[in-house]
C-alpha cells in the first residue's frame, strides 16, 4: 500500500510559515504520494491549519519549499480541501455549489451534467444518501451539508482529485455516514489517491490512516507507520507531560459556597479558580458568554454587578475603539462614585492610575487614545476594566492572547491574589498550561463537558485525553 | 488636540462664510435682521438635529424617521386641546410631550419587539402618526394661544425665545453627553453594542431612552413650531427629515456612532438657514438653490471628515 517509489503529490521540504513574530510552522518536512492516508493530529495551536493551508496552496511558506507533482499550483496537483466550517453557499442549489469550484462548466445547460457529476459523487461515497442535486442548500440538514462538501472534495471537477484534505470531516456525521466515508476514503488511496486526515477522534484515525503524523507547536514530533503507534503513545506524543506546573496547582484550598452553576454542569465555589478546556470552537466561549449574559441585565446596572468579562476577542469583545484608555478602564464601574447620575471624573481617573502602575499599562498618559496602545496592553486594559470593578466572579474568554510572557506571570499572580479575596474565576484558555494552573477544569467536547477534573488530576494528559473522543468510531 | 481638528469647527466657518456671503450684497445693512432670522428659524432645527443626534450616535443604522410624523402630531394634538384659550399653554406642553413620550416608546416597542431595523419601523410608525394628525385634525386650523404665540415669537434680550430654548437643551445634551454616566454609555453602545453589553452597560436601557428622547425633542420642536407659525399644518415636519440628519452629518458627529458634537449641530442650523437665504439674495431659483444646497453639504461633509482622519 505505501508505494514510495512513486513520486510524491507534494513534498514540504523545512516549510516555516511565521505570522509576525508566531512561528505558525516552524520547518516542516513531509510528503504525500499517491497512495497514502496520512493521519495529522495536534492539539490546538499545533499548526495543523498552517499545514493544510500550505499543501493547498492557500498560504506561501516564509522559508523553505513546497512542491507539487505536476511542478505548478496546488490546483494543477489536484489538492482539494474539505473544510469543518462549511463553505458551501445557503443560496444556491447543490449542483449550483459544485460550479462554484468547477470552472469547466459552462454553456447555456451547465446544470445538467453539473447534476449528474455531483450526483455520481455522492452516490459513490454515501450510497442511498437520499439528496436531490437540486435541492438549495439551506433546506439541507448540517449533516447533508457536510456530505455535499466531501462530495465536492472528490468529484472530479474536470480532471481528477489526487489529494483530498479533510479536516474533521465527521465532527457533524453520525457513525453510520462517517464509516461510509472512512470506507470511501481506503478505497480512493488504494486505488491511487492521496488523503490527509485530519480528526479529533482517535478511532478513525487509527482505523483509516496508513501514516501518523504528530503536529506540535509548529514542528514534527512524531511520524510513523499507523500500527507503530499505541493511543496512549499518540497522546503522550501530542502533549508534552510537565511535572512542574501540574504540583504547583497541588495546593489545595478551601473555598466558600457555590456562586455559579449553569444547566450545562458548570460550577464554582466562592474564591475558586475554574479553568476551561478542550478543543477551540468546542463551546466553550460561548458557555462563558451565555453565563455572563444571563447574569447580567441589559436593562438594569446596579452599582454592585455581579459578573464582568474579560474579552479575549478584543475587537469583537473588548475594545472601545474611540476611547482613551482611561474611559475604557472605567466603562464597568460608571455606576459606582456617580452622584445624581454624573460620572465622579477624579475617581475614574484615581482608578486609572492606579490599574495603570499596578498592571503595568506601557504608555505616559491614561488619556492616550486606546487604540495607540499594542494589543497586548489593550489586553491590561481589559483586565483592569474588570478587576477594578468589585464583582464576585470574573469570566474569562481567553484572555492572554498577545501578552507577553512577563505580563502574563504578573497577570497570574494577580489573579491568585484576588482569588485569595474570595473572587471567583472562570477562565477558558487555548493554552494548557495556563489551564493548569486552575483549580479545578472542565474539559469541553462537541459543546458539551466531557471532563471534570481537580487537584493533581489537572495534566497536560488528562486534559487531552478528554478533549479528544478515545472510543472507537462504531 | 488643537482647535483646527475640533470637527463642529467647520460648520460653524461655513454658517460664518454664508453669513457674510449674504451681507456682502447689501453692503453690511440688514446684518441683525439676518442674524435674527437665522436664530429664530435655526432654533427649530437646532432642537430636532440635537435628538437626531443621539440616535445616531447609536452606531450604524439607528436613525428617527419619525420625526416630522411626531412634530405635527404633537402639535396638532396640542392645539386642539388648548383650543386659543389663554392660560393653557401650559396643558398644551404637557400634552405635546407626552405625545413625543408616546411614540418614541412605540418606536422603540417595534425596534425591540418586531427586531425591525429602525428605518423600517420609524418611517412605517411615521405613517401611523400622520394619519392620527390627519384623523384629529380635520382640516382645522387652530390658532395658538395668544400668550404662547407671544412666546414663540418673542425675544428676551435681544435674541428670539426659541433660540433661548435650543440653546438651554443645546447645553443640557452636552452635559448629558460629556458629564453623565447615561452619556457615556450611550457613547460606548454606539461604538460596539456587543462589547458595551460586556462591559455592564445596560444597552437597552440606553436603546430605549434614547429613542424616546428623540421622540420628546421632536414634540417639542413641533410644539413650538406651531405657536411661531400660528397654527399646526399637516406639512409642517416635512423639512425636518433631512434637516435633521444633515444637521448632525454636517455638525461632525460620526455617523458610524460613539462620537457625537453637540456645538456642531447648532452651527450646521444656522447654516442651513444662512445657506437659503444667501441663494435667495444672489438670485437663485428653487431648482438652483437645491442643487448648490446638496453640493455645499457633501463638501462640508468632505472637509469635516477628511480632517477627522488626518487627526
Amino acid at each position: 500500500m505505501n508505494d514510495h517509489e512513486r513520486a510524491p503529490l507534494v513534498s514540504l521540504t523545512d516549510a516555516a510559515r511565521h505570522f509576525g513574530p508566531v512561528r505558525a510552522l516552524d520547518g516542516v518536512t513531509l510528503s504525500v504520494a499517491p497512495g497514502d492516508c496520512v493521519g495529522l493530529v495536534g492539539h490546538n495551536g499545533a499548526g495543523k491549519s498552517t499545514l493544510v493551508n500550505l499543501v493547498n496552496g492557500g498560504l506561501a511558506p516564509s522559508s523553505g519549499t513546497v512542491g507539487f507533482a505536476t511542478g505548478g499550483s496546488a490546483l494543477e496537483a489536484g489538492v482539494r480541501s474539505v473544510f469543518q466550517e462549511l463553505s458551501l453557499c445557503p443560496n444556491l442549489t447543490v449542483a449550483e455549489n459544485l460550479r462554484i469550484s468547477h470552472s469547466a462548466l459552462k454553456g447555456p445547460n451547465w446544470r445538467r451534467p453539473a447534476r449528474e457529476e455531483i450526483g455520481q459523487s455522492l452516490d459513490t461515497i454515501f450510497p442511498g444518501h437520499g439528496i436531490d442535486p437540486n435541492a438549495e442548500v439551506d433546506t439541507l440538514s448540517i449533516a447533508e451539508r457536510q456530505m455535499v462538501e466531501i462530495a465536492i472534495g472528490f468529484a472530479p471537477r474536470g480532471s481528477e482529485a489526487r489529494l483530498v484534505i479533510l479536516d474533521e470531516p465527521t465532527s457533524s456525521l453520525d457513525a453510520g455516514i462517517a464509516d461510509q466515508l472512512l470506507a470511501h476514503v481506503k478505497r480512493f488511496c488504494a486505488s491511487g489517491g492521496a488523503v490527509i486526515f485530519i480528526s479529533h477522534m482517535m478511532g478513525e484515525v487509527f482505523q483509516v490512516a496508513t501514516r501518523i503524523v504528530v503536529l506540535k507547536d509548529g514542528k514534527v514530533v512524531a511520524e510513523r507507520p499507523t500500527e507503530d503507534f499505541t493511543r496512549q503513545g499518540l497522546v503522550d506524543a501530542m502533549g508534552h507531560v510537565t511535572a512542574d506546573t501540574a504540583e504547583t496547582t497541588g495546593t489545595a484550598r478551601d473555598f466558600g459556597k457555590e456562586v455559579v452553576r449553569t444547566d450545562q454542569g458548570l460550577t464554582a465555589r466562592k474564591g475558586e479558580i475554574v479553568g476551561l478546556s478542550g478543543l477551540a470552537g468546542h463551546g466553550q466561549a460561548a458557555a462563558l458568554a451565555r453565563l455572563y449574559l444571563s447574569r447580567s441585565s441589559a436593562w438594569r446596572a446596579g452599582k454592585a454587578p455581579e459578573v464582568v468579562f474579560v474579552a479575549g476577542d478584543r475587537q469583537r469583545d473588548g475594545v472601545l475603539p474611540l476611547w482613551s484608555i482611561l474611559r475604557n478602564i472605567s466603562v464597568s464601574i460608571l455606576p459606582q462614585g456617580a452622584r445624581r447620575g454624573l460620572v465622579d471624573r477624579e475617581g475614574e481617573a484615581r482608578v486609572a492610575q492606579d490599574w495603570k502602575t499596578r498592571i503595568g499599562i506601557r504608555t505616559d498618559d491614561v488619556a492616550n487614545p486606546i487604540l495607540s496602545l499594542s494589543g497586548g496592553n489593550q489586553q491590561k486594559v481589559l483586565f483592569a476594566r474588570a478587576l477594578a470593578s468589585s464583582a464576585p466572579v470574573v469570566i474569562m474568554d481567553d484572555p492572554m492572547r498577545g501578552v507577553d510572557v512577563g505580563t502574563k506571570q504578573d497577570v497570574y499572580a494577580m489573579i491568585r491574589a484576588e482569588a485569595a479575596r474570595g473572587r471567583t474565576f472562570l477562565w477558558y484558555s487555548t493554552e494548557t498550561e495556563e489551564v493548569c494552573q486552575c483549580d479545578r477544569v472542565f474539559v469541553f467536547r462537541n459543546h458539551e463537558i466531557s471532563a471534570e477534573l481537580t487537584g493533581a488530576e489537572i495534566t497536560e494528559e488528562k486534559i487531552l485525553e478528554a478533549s479528544f473522543e478515545m472510543q472507537e468510531a462504531s | 488636540m488643537s482647535v483646527l481638528s475640533r470637527p463642529w469647527l467647520w460648520s460653524w466657518l461655513a454658517a460664518a462664510a454664508a453669513f457674510s456671503l449674504t451681507l456682502g450684497l447689501t453692503s453690511g445693512r440688514g446684518a441683525g435682521e439676518l442674524g435674527y432670522a437665522a436664530l429664530s428659524f435655526g432654533a427649530f432645527a437646532a432642537i430636532v438635529g440635537l435628538g437626531q443626534m443621539l440616535v445616531i450616535t447609536l452606531g450604524p443604522g439607528n436613525v428617527d424617521l419619525s420625526i416630522p410624523a411626531t412634530m405635527t402630531l404633537a402639535a396638532t394634538l396640542a392645539l386642539k386641546a388648548m383650543g386659543s384659550d389663554p392660560g393653557t399653554a401650559f396643558l398644551g406642553l404637557v400634552i405635546a410631550l407626552a405625545v413625543g413620550f408616546g411614540t418614541g416608546v412605540a418606536n422603540y416597542a417595534l425596534i425591540f419587539l418586531l427586531r425591525l431595523p429602525p428605518i423600517i419601523a420609524t418611517l412605517a410608525a411615521s405613517l401611523i402618526y400622520q394619519s392620527l394628525a390627519i384623523w384629529s385634525n380635520r382640516g382645522l386650523r387652530i390658532k395658538p394661544p395668544s400668550g404662547l404665540a407671544d412666546f414663540a415669537t418673542g425675544r428676551f434680550l435681544g435674541l428670539p425665545n426659541v433660540a433661548w430654548v435650543g440653546l438651554a437643551l443645546a447645553i443640557l445634551v452636552w452635559i448629558v453627553l460629556e458629564r453623565s454616566v447615561w452619556g457615556r454609555w450611550l457613547l460606548a453602545t454606539g461604538q460596539n453594542l456587543r462589547v458595551a453589553r460586556l462591559a455592564g452597560v445596560p444597552v437597552e436601557l440606553v436603546r430605549a431612552s434614547t429613542y424616546i428622547s428623540v421622540a420628546v425633542f421632536a414634540s417639542l420642536a413641533g410644539y413650538l413650531l406651531a405657536s411661531f407659525s400660528g397654527g399646526a399644518a399637516l406639512n409642517m415636519g416635512q423639512e425636518y427629515l433631512l434637516m435633521s440628519i444633515a444637521v448632525v452629518v454636517i455638525g461632525g458627529s460620526s455617523i458610524a456612532g460613539g462620537n457625537s458634537n453637540v456645538p456642531g449641530v447648532w452651527g450646521a442650523a444656522l447654516f442651513m438657514f444662512l445657506v437659503v437665504s444667501m441663494l435667495n439674495s444672489y438670485g437663485a431659483g428653487a431648482g438652483v438653490r437645491n442643487v448648490l444646497t446638496g453640493t455645499i453639504i457633501i463638501a462640508i461633509v468632505i472637509a469635516a471628515s477628511s480632517r477627522r482622519a488626518r487627526t
